[in-house]
């Protein structure tokens, strides 16, 4: 009888902490004084509080332990399941209360969180397909196949208002309804999870912590399409996750819940996987199809749209890993269930990939519509070393900065659009004061240069020449025009480029130039970074009143470029100084000036 | 697997251990003392009962759990229940025959059986 549960996170964050270490000493621990018959030992997917990891929770009582390492194991389980006393060391301080240990719900990280498409992950052991039932899995594919027409099940999406989760917000159940009334013999259903923006893992998570999920919401797109093969498109660098869903086809196949006449019915269904090599562009729907193909990924001019010839010239509908992580959920539920979740036009939950300078980063699963002060400052608990929040970057390189003006913003996919940014995959990136907002636009910019496939034109040449411009600037070349050349290159660019990386790539150019111009024209005129980040337009001075002539900035200058003698004021050689800022890290006296 | 009533057996069997794992609001729990004079005392059989009957309610509004030395080693086994809204009941010197007679009236039934609590054996 099992009277406790531990679980442990096995996504990849904890388990580069070492959590499967972890877990097998758990499992010896219990073995010694012989409770491995009252405690489950569960490796899960991941609970999103990654800064936090390796994490623990013990049911019943969701006992949250925070950082564990395998030397804590023995106490843990002599203290807490032998006799019932939580090791309060260990456990998240957040939950602590005096003497009292609050529920986790009840902590900023989790209390506005709402847990659709993550419901599952940091619950179930995603590698045994029996937990997944447990919690009421394939019991939307079964009554799908089973009582359901393809029609049906196409409107129930429909009326629940989901909109893919990948990007561009395009409704899921109209999706569905052109790919089932073309006529083919042939049809595809693939899954993209090929997760590239820079901080966004919320795919990952889900295909580590609830793979069954999408191989179950990808049965029900293909039964409401009249498919029977699938494709999930999975990035090569996510080990964790392509070992995951492999175990979990098997699963489903042993289970005949994946194969030949599903529940006894004509339906048949099978998904396969394919890896992508890591290019950010293969993540466009028609570049992933094409690269699933076996050609180079590169994207093609739509239409035809792939609901009308994609994959190997056939109708295909591909969804987002998050966007199919709602589908049974939606089908269990009803449609009226998930629209009343969110905005008027973004309905139910959205997962972002908290990250930067914020003291919770993580996965956080919101409901649309909630804004962004919300997320910063109670889910993510600020910004730390008493810093002030300057902007937050949504969508990735494809995406813009939300400035601090703007942090009472519902959240959903038209307020993003309406603001220069987008909801994107989700990722989520905060800034305080240090950050230079030209220096970000470089950072997405650079990064779009290097991803960009190289077929079409204004993307290839285009985000090369910004990225100069930029270069330029940063360098304290710039001129007052470049900024009138930065905003017309960038609207060529979104006009005329092939597919959605180049007309997207200029967005976090032009969202700082709107609301961060001043910083642009700093660099530019006062050939000044304001936030101290650029290196070319700082420069180091030592104020001569406050050196006491220690010499310790003068033994760490990796450039030899600071000279004085004992308990005399130093000085800075500007032509030597590299800028490091070393000096500065270690004078006691706060004599060194960056400015 | 060729039909839901398959499914729904293996759902069926899950679910507790799945349940178990959420955050339960409004839940009545059963918390048994498990500190050393508590499991000298004969806790655990106390605990395995409790958790036995509990698993036979399907939907988890049960939580069986543990805590440490409560102060009154000379009564234990001690077992507390709180149902939602209401003050909590503390039963003294436990077996797993009281356990399950406890569940079934109390967790069950709504009624504490008042000649097993803390108030009875003080008199």
């Amino acid at each position: 009888m099992v009277r406790s549960h531990v679980l442990i996170c096995g996504g990849t964050g904890c388990t580069s902490s070492n959590s499967t270490a972890i877990m097998e000493k758990m499992k010896a621990e219990l073995e010694a004084v012989g409770l491995q018959d009252e405690v489950s030992v569960v490796l899960t997917g991941c609970f999103g509080l990654c800064a936090l990891g390796p994490i623990m929770v013990v049911y019943p009582e969701g006992t949250f332990y925070s950082r564990v390492s395998v030397d804590d194991v023995t106490e843990i389980v002599n203290e807490h399941l032998v006799k019932g006393r939580p090791v309060k060391r260990l456990v998240y301080d957040e939950t602590l209360s005096g003497d009292e240990i609050l529920s986790l719900n009840e902590t900023g990280f989790y209390k506005k969180q709402h847990r659709v498409a993550l419901r599952n992950c940091g619950v179930i052991n995603p590698e045994v397909i029996d937990e997944y039932i447990g919690a009421d899995g394939y019991q939307a594919l079964a009554k799908v196949v089973t009582e359901m027409t393809p029609e049906e099940v196409i409107k129930c999406i429909l009326d629940s208002g989901l909109r893919g989760r990948g990007g561009a917000g395009f409704p899921t159940g109209r999706k569905w309804e052109f790919a089932s009334k073309v006529q083919s013999d042939k049809k595809y259903v693939c899954c993209n999870a090929d997760e590239g923006d820079p901080g966004a893992f919320m795919d990952r998570s889900i295909l580590e912590g609830d793979p069954h999920a999408v191989l179950e919401a990808m049965a029900i797109a293909g039964y409401a399409i009249g498919s029977d093969e699938g494709y999930i498109y999975v990035r090569a660098e996510y080990p964790i996750a392509i070992k995951r869903l492999q175990i979990a086809i098997d699963q489903a196949h042993e289970y005949g819940l994946l194969g030949k006449n599903i529940f006894g019915t004509d339906f048949s269904f099978d998904i396969q996987l394919r890896f992508g090599a890591g290019a950010f562009v293969c993540g466009e729907e028609t570049a992933l199809m094409t690269s699933i193909e076996g050609k180079r990924g590169e994207p093609r001019p739509r239409p035809p749209f792939p609901a009308v010839k994609g994959l190997f010239g056939k109708p295909t509908i591909l969804n987002n890993v998050e966007t199919y992580a709602n589908i049974a959920q939606i089908i269990n539920n009803g449609p009226e269930w998930f629209s009343a979740m969110g905005t008027e036009t973004s309905k139910g939950t959205k997962v972002f990939a908290l990250g930067g300078n914020i003291t919770n980063t993580g996965l956080v699963e919101i409901p649309m519509g909630t804004t962004l002060r919300e997320v910063v400052e109670e889910i993510g608990g600020g910004i730390p070393n008493g810093k002030k929040f300057k902007a937050a970057q949504t969508g990735g390189p494809s995406g813009g900065c939300i400035p601090a003006s703007l942090i009472d913003t519902p959240m959903d996919f038209e307020n993003l659009i309406a603001i220069g940014s987008m909801m994107g995959s989700g990722g989520l990136i905060v800034m305080d004061e240090d950050s230079c907002m030209v220096d970000i636009a470089k950072f997405f910019l650079a990064f779009t240069v290097d991803e960009s496939c190289g077929k079409c034109t204004p993307c290839r040449v285009g985000t090369m020449r910004l990225l100069e411009i930029l270069n330029k600037i940063t360098d304290g070349n710039g001129e007052m025009e470049d900024l009138d050349r930065l905003e017309e290159l960038c609207n060529y660019i979104k006009s005329a480029s092939l597919c959605g990386l180049g007309q997207t790539a200029p967005n976090p150019v032009l969202s700082t130039l709107r609301y961060f111009r001043d910083e642009y024209i700093a660099h530019i005129r006062d050939k000044k970074c304001p936030a101290g980040v650029c290196k070319s337009l700082l420069s180091y001075t030592i104020d001569a009143e406050k050196c006491k002539g220690c010499t310790l900035c003068s033994r760490v200058c990796p450039a030899g470029a600071i000279s004085g003698t004992v308990k005399q004021p130093h000085v800075i050689d500007l032509t030597k100084c590299v800028k490091c800022g070393a000096c500065m890290e270690k004078c006691k006296f706060g004599a060194i000036e960056r400015k | 697997m060729k039909t839901l009533a398959e499914l729904n057996a293996i759902r069926d069997q899950m679910k507790n251990r799945v349940a178990a794992r959420r955050e339960v609001e409004d839940g009545i729990r059963v918390v048994v003392g498990m500190a050393t004079c508590g499991i000298a005392a004969g806790a655990r059989p106390v605990l395995n009962a409790f958790a036995e009957e509990a698993a036979k309610i399907d939907d988890g509004s049960v939580i069986v759990t543990q805590t440490g030395c409560i102060g009154i080693c000379q009564y234990e086994p001690v077992v507390e229940i709180t149902l939602p809204g209401q003050e909590k009941v503390t039963y003294v010197k436990m077996t797993a025959e009281k356990a399950k007679e406890v569940f079934e009236k109390h967790v069950k039934g709504g009624t504490p059986i008042a000649e097993y609590t803390i108030g009875a054996e003080k008199k």
